[in-house]
Parts: structure tokens; C-alpha cells; sequence
């Protein structure tokens, strides 16, 4: 069985959610339970991928192939390396979240609501272990029906705007992805990822190559100017339906930037390496100044995730510069580091701050900060953990969000000091955006009447915010087993982007 | 000369003839209780047929009667599935057809007549025998679509078809007789489309020959309902008695693809660089046209007639590769088509009932809270026509333009793709309707408790699924039917 871990992973969330989705509307009890029992079971069945995975040997590990296509070569081939696992280790830790903080808070058709995030993680987790890209591109395709279908159904007001925009705008870059994948087809005869990586290319084809799976790893991840969809997906997704989003979706096109940009375009990668850390560093500077002003919650939220992702693309493109240019292997590695430590923690700690907004807008449906005030005074419990977390999107040492920004920005002074200066700028302004908000909302006398009248977190919120706690802390406080586990697959990477293609 | 073995290699063209004939006189003599049983005989008709054509296929290329029949892998895939998609329609269609008290004997007999002319086209080996089997395909659904002939809206779309239809067998039938010509050849041998290849380095009237290729592919195109010919398409999909829509999208869009490889590759292959940007442009217009136009409908019947026309264009793509991989490409894309097709009027007409048509998009509104399965399947065949991984519109999406690029067309795959991206709204837009939004006050929407149509429709939206997880064996079929 354990040589088929990876197909459990992913089939066991897919296939589970049949059995929740023909309990019917009758039952929505036996459907949650059920729900709950295979994202557990999901879970635990992750775990063992730190037994079977080793992390000092790296590469790819737990190997699984089999013929799928015969006319065309394709395998239904997964693998993992270290990020991989810590990708995966993270979306079934936030599909359990996600499923208890939907308990009661989502009424209507809970059954489809539950069997929708299922299948969602069993694709993303697919995403993260495919090592063909044809098999690649069609989970990274899937996964848009899913959360089409959550933003639609229960979304907010301009839910069908925002999920037809959403899915439109998300297949529009990847079908540039799938003409570059037939393209490289048709050069090496495979869909093999690492066929492909080894594939020698002129510089021509590279940059073609190149911005093909720019766009859609871009829109996906997102960055700036095409991450338009993402405050409107956010904003009207529900709570669940946003945690999943910015905690592991977003990873996604960062993650698809490593498994086929880096290896395949490497050439084309580093000439166009300052294309993607200017882009970067507008993310980070900018869009936190658009987080500034922002009244809604989620949206404010929304545009800092989209600086935050700005640090991953930042510390992955960095990496060329350094390895490049100047030969810097261990800064290179750090900065790589970096942007990984920071994939994950982003997944928490936004994950987080999508259920506590998501708390305050089952009490007060709203999400406008004008709102709120004064919070802390009837919640003093979900307070605390609302400023722990706010913490920790704003980088305070201590928490996960500082652990990669710092190990990135350290990277990028090698590189070029104005680099460290624009990067570091989010410790300003992202500590600005944050702690107004927390001022705005948490502090202050109450001023709303019916902020007086908001319920004290139950049980089940407090399960989810001491699980996100958990992890935030414990990422900030000891990050060293995070880093062990990704280091070699890091220092591989790294060694690949110093390879000639051409 | 014919002789018991030419019959024996059309033995189910000539079995489907002869219980077509006997269902017409059975349904003389039938008293008006006993009609629905034909419902059932004829769905065994066509199941037999298809054990015929399965169980007597040759090993290699047969041909019969002088060459005007041949028989081939190709003709057998387009067979099976043409058999196999009409006995669908028939199950999905006979709740409708009682409903609204049509002719029933009629309208069993024209689909088996029908489908014998899908199957002597598919099999088509000369000039005529294309022809032929064109026109018993055509009279038939020309009929078929005034099926309900008092109704005003039948009766203008068949009128139509048939004007339209006609004039399009005219060309076709007037490049036949300038190839003919330019082949220099006399005698019925002449039409024959294999010797035609032969004489085709030969000529001595190149022009001619083109100018009769053009009036060819006007013909083509016309059957395809490939743009600028797709004029008839949106109105004869909406005017026909729905279970005549599903047949004419899924049945003679097989044959239709039939019929261009057997005129295109077996009798005009050498002259592919000078079709081949004909049918480019073709793909670009139905393309341009079909998504673009379908955007703004209404009506669910009319915009999955745009949306046909839009799959035509990608169809075309992979029949304008002009090779084995380009032409396996496109028969995996007609048999993807004609099941996506043939699910989608399913779901329609399972939601039909008397005096409800279920034919405006509107009219599917709420529809995941009525009847959720029904909500499911027709997500998964819009999904499927969008073409959005997993489902199985993908990778046919995805064969064609894997043709185009080989061909070294790497524009028209990008075209493709394009219109691919604005192709997805409307089908989104369908989606959305029934998921989104809540139902019209009073709306039933209840599917049929029509068993058999209930289990025969969610097999057939589910095999959507299926195949989009495992299409490797029907692709290998359609590659070894070309000698890949």
C-alpha cells in the first residue's frame, strides 16, 4: 500500500467525497462527519510521507508510474521532493481546518460544500506530486472547478462576477502553458518533466517557453498587474473557500514556476530574472500601499497576500541573480530558502487571517472595517489570536512571517543592496496596513451597537485558531525541521539554475 | 461483379434496410396501443447492427461492389458510434415523442434510414456512393425536422434545411462532375475515389480540378455547418423537435467528418497544401463565428447550435493537418462531440415535459436545487464542451491542437486556443444558471422517472468523466484505424 502513498493521498479526498455528496441534502450531519473522517484520514495518511520521504538523500522520492496514454508516452508518474511534502503536509492540515470551520456556518447544501473542498484538495495535492506535465496541467486545470463552484454557490453578493472572472481569467493564462507544453512535446517526445528539463532549447524558444508559462504561473500566483481577480475572488469566496485559495492555490503557481521555469527555461529565466524582482518588488511596495487604504477586511487581506507572494517570486528570481551573476550559491540557497519558508507561513498565517475574518462575519455580516471597534472587549479570546496572527502577517520575529521575508531580503543585499531596501519596506508598510487595521477593529471603545451583541469564539473556532497558532509559532519559533526537510531539494534546485540549456 | 461476399461485407447496411422496411410496415398494422413497443424493437435494431459491424470486421481493408464500398477501420469507429449515439437519442427521445403525441412509427423509421445514410457515407469508396448515402442522410433529417408539422417553427427550419441542403448538394454535385472531368477518366471506374488519387499526378485540367475541389469543400463545409455554410445550423437546431437536434448534432456530425476524410484524404490527398488553408480558414471562421455568436443567446437549443459550430472549427484544425495524426485527432474529436452533444440534449429532454420546452437557458434556472443530479450531468457536459480538464472535451481540445502545431500551424493552434478562452463564458453562463441562481417561482424541473433514459443519460454524461480520466484505448483505436 505504502508504495501507492502518493495515489492515496490524492484519490482518497476525491473519492471520499462521493460517499459525502450522495448523503444528500437529508443529512447534512452524516455529511460533515463523513467530510471530517476523510480530511482526517487525509491527514494522518500525509504524515507518513515524513516517514517514507528522506530528506538528506532528496531528489525525487516515492516514485509512482504508470502507462496512462500509450500513443502519446504519457504517465500517470508522481513523485515528491521536499517542498513537495511540505506543500502537501500543509494543504491536508488546512483541509481539515477548513472543513470543522464550516461546520455550521455554511447552511445551505452543506453536503456539496464539503464534497467541493474534498475534491479541491485531492487535486491540489495531485498538483504537488505530478511529475508529468500533461498530468500536471490537467490537475493544475481542475482544480478551477471546485472553487468555481464554492465561490458561485456560496459566495457573496457579486459572487457570480467574481467566480466567472476567476475561472476566465485563471484559464486564460494556462492555455499559453498548454501550447508551450505541446510545443516542448512535439521537441522531446515526452511530457516528462524531467526529460523535458534536460531538453536542450535555443534562446529563442526559451523566451517563448519562458513567458508562456510566465502567464500562467503569474496569474495564478498572482502578480502584479495580473492579479486583478484575486481581491474580487476573495472578497465574495466564502470563508473556507478563501483559506484554501490564498493558503494553498496561490502556492500553486509559485510551485509551478519551480517545476517548470527553473529546470526546463533556465536561460531564458535568469535574462528575464529582473522582469520578475521589479515586478516583485511593485508587489511588495505597491500593493502594500493599495492594502493600506482598503476598507474591506478580506480585501486588505487579499492585496497583502499578494505582497506576501511577492517574497516568494522575489526570493526565486533573486536566486538567478545571485547564482548567475555573481556565482553566490549559499545566498542563492538562502534566498531559495527563503521563498519557500515563505510559502508556507503565508499559507497559515492568511489561512488564519481568512477564519477570523471569516468569525466576525458570521457574527456581524460585514466585512467593512468602519464596522467593527472595539472588538477585543467582547472577544477577548479571538483578540488575542486576531493580533497574533495580524503579527505575523506584518513579519514580527517570533512568528513564521518573519522567518523567510528576513532570510529573502538577507539574500537580495547580496545581490544588490537597492533590492534589500525596496523588500524591506514591507516591514514598514506591511506593519502599517496590519496594525491599523488591528486598531481599527480590535481597539477603541465599541461603537457599533452590534459589535456589543458578537458571541465569544465557540469550541470548534478555538480548535481552528489553536491549530493555526500552532503552526504560525511553531514555524517562527523553531523553523529549523521546516528547512531540513526542503534543504536538499532547495540546494538541488539551486544547482540546476547555474545549468546552459542552449 | 457482385457477387454473396459484396453482400456479405455490407450485410449490416443490408440487415438495417431490410428492419427498416419491416418496422415501416409493422408500424402500418400496429393498433395505436401497440405503437410505443417500437420504441424498444428499434433500439434492438440498432444494437444488433452494431454486433454486425463489430463482429464481421475484417482484419484488413475490404472493399465491395467494384470499390464503391469499402469497408475499413475508420468506417467501423464512425459506424459504432453513430449506431451507438442514435440509440441513445431514441431513449432519450420517447418521453418526448409521447408527450407531444408525434408520429412514432415515422420518426423510428427516418432515424434508421437515417443512419444508413451516415453508414454508406462513412464507408463511401466512389463518387456516387458519397452521394448517396449523403442524400438518404439528408432527405431523411430533412424530414425528421418537420417531424412536428404543424408547429410553425418546425416547419420554417425544415423548409429551410432542405432549400439550404439542397443548394449545397448542388455543389457538391457540381465538383464532383469538374473532378470527374479534370480526371479524365470514363466509365463509373472514374468515380471511383482511390482511382481518382491515381490519375490526380496526371491531369492535364489542373484549374479544373480545383475549381471542382472548392465546389467540394462548400459541400463539406455545409454538412459540417463549418463557417460562412453554417446559416442553417442555429435555426434547424432550434426549430427541430429536440431529440432531432441531438441526432443531427451527434449522428451526422460523425458522418459529416466521414465524408470529408474519405473525399479529402482517399480522393483529393495530393492536393492537401491546396486544401489544407481552405480549411484553415474555415477553422478561423467557425471559430470566430461560433463562440462569438453563441455569447449573446438566449436560447439553450441555439447557443449549443453556435457552440457546434464553433467544435467544427476544431474539428477542422485536426482534419487540416492533413495526416494520420491529424485525421485520428479529428475522428476523436467528432465521436467526443457527437457523446458531449448527445448529453446535453439528453439532459434538455429529460427535463421536457408536455408544454415545456426547456429550451431557454432561463428555464434551467435552480436547477442544482431541483434536481440535483440531472444539475451534476450537465455540469459535467458543459464542462466537457468548454473544454476544462478532467472531462473528456479537454483532451480532444487538446489532440486537435497538438495536430495543428505537428502540421506546423502553430498559428492555428494559438487561434484555437484563443477562441477556446472566450468559448468558456457561455458554457460558464449555463453553469452558473443552474448553480447560482434560484429557482423561477413554480419552476418544476423534475427529470422523467423514465428509468432507462435516466440510466442510459448518466452513463452517458459520467462516460464523459471516464474517458477524460482514461482516454488512452479510444485514442490508440482511432490511430490504429490510421495506420498509427
Amino acid at each position: 500500500m505504502f508504495n501507492h502513498l502518493l495515489s492515496l493521498l490524492i484519490w482518497l479526498p476525491v473519492i471520499g467525497a462521493v460517499p459525502v455528496l450522495l448523503a444528500g441534502s437529508n443529512r447534512p450531519d452524516t455529511a460533515r462527519w463523513l467530510a471530517l473522517l476523510v480530511a482526517v484520514a487525509t491527514f494522518v495518511a500525509s504524515l507518513f510521507l515524513l516517514v517514507q520521504y528522506h530528506p538528506d538523500v532528496g531528489g525525487m522520492q516515492l516514485t509512482e508510474s504508470h502507462l496512462w496514454i500509450a500513443a502519446w508516452g504519457v504517465h500517470y508518474s508522481l513523485a515528491v521532493d521536499g517542498i513537495s511534502v511540505a506543500l502537501i503536509l500543509m494543504s491536508t492540515f488546512v483541509g481539515i481546518l477548513v472543513i470543522v470551520g464550516a461546520w455550521e456556518v455554511i447552511q445551505d447544501k452543506p453536503h456539496q460544500y464539503m464534497a467541493a473542498m474534498l475534491m479541491l484538495e485531492g487535486l491540489l495535492i495531485g498538483v504537488f506530486c505530478a511529475t508529468d506535465a500533461l498530468l500536471f496541467y490537467a490537475l493544475f486545470e481542475a482544480i478551477l472547478i471546485p472553487m468555481f463552484i464554492l465561490i458561485g454557490v456560496w459566495g457573496g453578493p457579486r459572487r457570480v462576477y467574481a467566480t466567472l472572472k476567476f475561472f476566465i481569467y485563471t484559464f486564460f493564462g494556462s492555455v499559453f502553458m498548454l501550447i508551450a507544453l505541446l510545443y516542448l512535446y512535439q521537441q522531446a517526445g515526452t511530457f516528462d518533466m524531467a526529460t523535458l528539463a534536460a531538453l536542450p532549447l535555443s534562446m529563442k524558444a526559451q523566451t517563448w517557453v519562458f513567458f508562456a508559462f510566465l502567464i500562467a504561473f503569474a496569474i495564478k500566483v498572482p502578480m502584479v498587474p495580473v492579479h486583478t481577480w484575486l481581491p474580487d475572488a476573495h472578497v465574495e469566496a466564502p470563508t473556507g473557500g478563501s483559506v484554501v485559495l490564498a493558503a494553498v492555490m496561490l502556492k500553486v503557481g509559485t510551485y509551478g514556476m519551480l517545476r517548470f521555469i527553473l529546470p526546463i527555461v533556465p536561460d531564458a529565466g535568469g535574462h528575464f530574472a529582473w522582469l520578475i524582482i521589479v515586478l516583485s518588488l511593485v508587489a511588495i511596495v505597491y500593493i502594500g500601499y493599495v492594502a493600506l487604504v482598503q476598507e474591506d477586511m478580506k480585501k486588505l487581506v487579499a492585496y497583502s497576500s499578494v505582497a506576501h507572494m511577492g517574497f516568494v517570486t522575489l526570493g526565486i528570481f533573486i536566486a538567478f541573480l545571485l547564482v548567475r551573476e555573481q556565482g553566490n550559491v549559499e545566498m542563492a540557497r538562502l534566498g531559495m530558502q527563503g521563498a519557500m519558508v515563505q510559502m508556507i507561513s503565508h499559507g497559515f498565517v492568511s489561512g488564519a487571517m481568512f477564519t477570523c475574518i471569516g468569525v466576525m462575519y458570521d457574527r456581524l455580516h460585514s466585512r467593512q472595517i468602519k464596522d467593527y471597534g472595539g472588538v477585543i472587549n467582547v472577544m477577548p479570546w479571538f483578540g488575542f489570536f486576531y493580533v497574533l496572527f495580524a503579527m505575523a502577517n506584518a513579519g514580527l520575529p517570533g512568528t513564521s512571517g518573519f522567518v523567510g521575508e528576513f532570510m529573502v531580503i538577507l539574500a537580495s543585499f547580496t545581490a544588490n543592496p537597492w533590492i534589500a531596501l525596496f523588500a524591506a519596506f514591507t516591514l514598514v508598510i506591511g506593519a502599517a496596513y496590519t496594525l491599523w487595521m488591528v486598531k481599527r477593529v480590535m481597539w477603541g471603545d465599541i461603537t457599533n451597537p452590534h459589535v456589543a451583541e458578537m458571541k465569544e469564539i465557540n469550541g470548534r473556532e478555538t480548535f481552528v485558531m489553536i491549530a493555526f497558532a500552532a503552526a504560525v509559532l511553531a514555524i517562527g519559533i523553531w523553523p529549523q525541521p521546516l528547512v531540513h526537510l526542503m534543504d536538499t531539494s532547495v540546494s538541488q534546485l539551486v544547482q540546476q539554475l547555474a545549468i546552459h540549456k542552449i | 461483379m457482385p457477387n454473396f461476399n459484396d453482400i456479405l461485407v455490407l450485410l449490416p447496411e443490408f440487415y438495417l434496410v431490410a428492419a427498416a422496411c419491416v418496422l415501416l410496415l409493422a408500424d402500418a398494422f400496429m393498433t395505436p396501443e401497440q405503437r410505443p413497443q417500437l420504441h424498444w424493437i428499434s433500439i434492438v435494431v440498432l444494437l444488433v447492427a452494431i454486433y454486425l459491424v463489430i463482429a464481421g470486421q475484417p482484419a484488413q481493408t475490404v472493399t465491395a461492389f467494384g470499390g464503391m464500398f469499402v469497408r475499413d477501420g475508420v468506417g467501423e469507429i464512425l459506424k459504432i458510434f453513430a449506431l451507438g449515439t442514435t440509440a441513445m437519442v431514441l431513449v432519450y427521445a420517447r418521453p418526448y415523442l409521447v408527450d407531444r403525441k408525434l408520429p412514432i412509427g415515422e420518426f423510428y423509421t427516418l432515424m434508421i434510414f437515417a443512419v444508413i445514410g451516415i453508414m454508406l457515407l462513412v464507408s463511401a469508396g466512389n463518387l456516387v456512393t458519397v452521394y448517396l448515402g449523403l442524400e438518404l442522410l439528408s432527405l431523411s433529417s430533412y424530414a425528421l425536422v418537420a417531424l412536428n408539422r404543424d408547429a410553425r417553427l418546425p416547419s420554417e427550419a425544415a423548409i429551410k434545411y432542405f432549400v439550404l441542403g439542397a443548394l449545397a448538394s448542388g455543389m457538391l454535385l457540381y465538383g464532383m462532375s469538374m473532378v470527374y472531368g479534370a480526371s479524365g477518366m470514363g466509365g463509373t471506374p472514374g468515380l471511383g475515389l482511390a482511382q481518382l488519387h491515381q490519375v490526380m499526378a496526371y491531369t492535364t485540367a489542373p484549374k479544373l480540378l480545383l475549381f471542382g475541389l472548392i465546389f467540394m469543400i462548400v459541400g463539406i463545409g455545409f454538412k459540417l455547418g463549418a463557417a460562412p455554410f453554417h446559416m442553417w445550423i442555429p435555426d434547424v437546431y432550434q426549430g427541430a423537435p429536440t431529440p432531432v437536434t441531438a441526432f443531427i448534432a451527434a449522428g451526422s456530425k460523425l458522418a459529416a467528418f466521414g465524408m470529408a476524410y474519405r473525399l479529402l484524404d482517399a480522393g483529393m490527398g495530393d492536393l492537401a497544401h491546396q486544401w489544407q488553408l481552405m480549411l484553415a480558414v474555415l477553422a478561423v471562421a467557425s471559430l470566430a463565428i461560433g463562440n462569438l455568436v453563441a455569447i449573446v443567446q438566449t436560447n439553450l437549443k441555439r447557443m449549443l447550435a453556435y457552440s457546434t459550430i464553433s467544435h467544427m472549427g476544431y474539428l477542422l484544425l485536426g482534419l487540416s493537418a492533413a495526416g494520420p495524426e491529424g485525421y485520428a485527432a479529428a475522428m476523436f474529436y467528432a465521436i467526443c462531440y457527437a457523446l458531449m452533444g448527445v448529453a446535453a440534449f439528453g439532459v434538455m429532454l429529460a427535463l421536457t415535459r408536455a408544454g415545456f420546452e426547456c429550451e431557454e437557458i432561463a428555464d434551467l434556472k435552480g436547477l442544482n436545487q431541483k434536481s440535483p443530479w440531472m444539475a451534476f450531468l450537465m455540469l459535467l457536459a458543459m464542462f466537457s464542451l468548454a473544454g476544462v480538464p478532467p472531462l473528456f472535451g479537454f483532451w480532444a481540445k487538446v489532440l486537435v491542437l497538438e495536430a495543428a502545431i505537428h502540421a506546423g500551424m502553430l498559428w492555428l493552434a494559438i487561434v484555437g486556443i484563443v477562441f477556446a478562452i472566450i468559448g468558456l463564458y457561455y458554457y460558464l453562463h449555463v453553469i452558473k444558471v443552474m448553480y447560482f441562481d434560484q429557482p423561477a417561482e413554480g419552476s418544476v424541473l423534475e427529470a422523467k422517472p423514465d428509468v432507462s433514459l435516466r440510466v442510459v443519460l448518466s452513463l452517458n454524461a459520467l462516460s464523459l468523466l471516464a474517458l477524460g480520466l482514461y482516454w488512452g484505448p479510444l485514442l490508440g483505436w482511432c490511430r490504429h484505424a490510421f495506420g498509427l
